[in-house]
């Protein structure tokens, strides 16, 4: 069952910087430069995707774009056969920095989505029990700079996964982490989509965090992007490099795909 | 000698330098007690001021004032910041007029107030108000304005209605620079209600230094002078101790 249609999904910006010429086809506003070219996507329920490619590609702007904070110039996005037109709960983003109110606790913050439930009890108990998952227990009433790091990121997805959404969508989440914290939490990342299924999509510009996590990546280049490739992984986790060897094989063609023409 | 002198020392080893550099320029200049007192005469009458409750009576009927006119203008100035912060349209209506009344001294409303509201403590209030309002309005708009967009993003993404957006969001956002608003805003005003309560009214600490200088006692003048920087000290460290709560601390951090 396709979860995500992306259908000839166009954006493009207007530079209002650019002073406005007679030659300029378009607007009256500047000269408008297209990120997205016609791209076309299908992705299955409980699909973890990932998205790579080079950095200014426009992959976080499909993923806005999916979120519903941004609008497409022309094209469409259809989630569960619905037409995307604003942001849902349904759909929790996970932002590249802390998306964390720093006003706000640990505990408020998870709270957040949960904050319609009438029986308190349960919304406690349920608080409570997604803290604990992310081993944030004893950070409750801490605030987000009082966090390191990787910290923060556990406290998002907490926040993320307890409202039950039906897609997560993380933008870069591994950015800005130290080499540890960033294997320790792709193996969470990893874990809680078998254990919860959610479809997930995640925009990286790690070509192996892709490999090892996704059950589906898209390879986006070109100026304005398309699609450069689209494979589905069908490999058991957890995986290695080293014995698999189409996997092996796929990276070094990804490598190239983006310019790396040789591993160092 | 320990590097770690406690502040409170130091400031205390300052006041005390200039104490002593008044002294020495009493001394040596030469001029006459009635025109240049010395510390230790505005120190005894500051003290029999202090006595017959001169001085505190004063500083109740300044403070009143300053207290009526800033929170009128935090009442109604940083609603209205919020207001044109969010939304553009009213920001462009607005902020010229914002613009062109903001440099206008309060001091030069002077006349007009008094013709408005007659003598006492209306028309000082109104400087007071008017000397607060335009700051407040002016740091509420540009601190809603640059809020965070993501943070807008995350209410929208966890459904958050408009007034849940506001106290949720816009408020907690804007606290710390409000409170740094908050903190210079009340020094300006205390400025203004002691050059106010020299033209309209018959009390507060403005009118007795008006009132010694007429009756020719500098010593009282300087003691009102002292009064006024006292208060306005205190003043200043309520604001900072303000600025130290859980909910405007995050801002001094991120």
């Amino acid at each position: 069952m396709e979860h995500i249609v992306i259908k000839n999904l166009n954006k493009e910006f207007i530079n209002r910087r650019h002073a406005r010429r007679d030659s300029d086809d378009s607007n009256g506003f500047g000269k408008s430069i297209p990120v997205l070219n016609n791209i076309n996507l299908e992705f299955q329920k409980g699909e973890m995707v990932c998205i790579l490619g080079p950095s200014g590609c426009g992959k976080s702007t499909m993923l806005r774009i999916i979120a519903g904070f941004d609008t497409s110039t022309s094209g469409q996005v259809f989630i569960g056969g619905r037409p995307v037109n604003g942001p849902s709960s349904d759909n929790i983003f996970v932002f590249q920095h802390s998306g964390l109110l720093p006003w706000m606790t640990v505990w408020q913050n998870v709270e957040l989505g949960l904050r319609h439930m009438e029986d308190k009890e349960k919304k406690k108990e349920k608080v409570q029990e997604y803290i604990e998952m992310v081993e944030l227990e004893g950070f409750e009433d801490h605030y987000p700079y009082q966090l390191s790091g990787g910290m923060q990121r556990r406290a998002e997805l907490a926040r993320a996964i307890v409202v039950n959404p039906d897609m997560l969508i993380m933008d870069e989440p591994f950015s800005g982490l130290d080499f540890l914290t960033h294997m320790k939490l792709r193996e969470e990342v990893v874990n809680m989509h078998e254990l919860f299924g959610k479809t997930t999509l995640v925009v990286t510009h790690d070509i192996d965090d892709a490999l090892v996590m996704g059950d589906r990546i898209v390879v986006m280049g070109g100026r304005p992007s398309g699609v450069k490739l689209e494979r589905k992984l069908d490999f058991p986790h957890p995986r290695n490099f080293e014995k698999e060897a189409e996997l092996r094989e796929l990276r070094d063609e990804v490598f190239l795909m983006l310019g790396v023409s040789y591993a160092v | 000698m320990d590097s770690k002198s406690s502040p409170f020392i130091l400031s205390l080893l300052a006041f005390s330098i200039v104490l002593l550099l008044w002294e020495l320029t009493v001394r040596f200049s030469g001029w006459s007690e009635h025109v240049f007192p010395g510390p230790s005469i505005v120190i005894i009458s500051f003290c029999e001021l202090i006595a017959n409750g001169t001085l505190f009576k004063h500083s109740v009927a300044s403070l009143f004032r300053v207290t009526a006119g800033f929170y009128l203008a935090m009442l109604f100035g940083i609603p209205f910041g919020i207001f044109l912060g969010r939304l553009e349209t009213a920001r462009l209506f607005f902020n010229p007029i914002i613009q062109f009344l903001r440099p206008i001294s309060p001091l030069a409303w002077i006349p007009l107030s008094m013709l408005w509201f007659g003598i006492g403590d209306k028309p000082a209030v109104f400087l007071i108000f008017l000397s607060s309002f335009f700051p407040l309005v002016v740091s509420t708009t540009i601190a809603v304005s640059s809020i965070n967009p993501i943070y807008f993003q995350v209410a929208a993404n966890f459904n958050f209605s408009r007034s849940e957006v506001v106290t949720k969001v816009v408020i907690p956002a804007i606290i710390p620079e409000v409170v740094t608003a908050l903190r210079l805003t009340v020094t300006i005003a205390w400025l203004v209600v002691v050059a106010a309560e020299m033209i309209a009214v018959q009390s507060g600490l403005g009118y007795l230094i008006l009132d010694s200088r007429n009756a020719l006692r500098m010593d009282y003048v300087m003691d009102g002078m002292i009064a006024i920087g006292i208060i306005g000290l205190f003043l200043d460290n309520i604001m900072r101790k303000l600025g130290r709560t859980d909910s405007a601390f995050w801002g001094s951090v991120v």
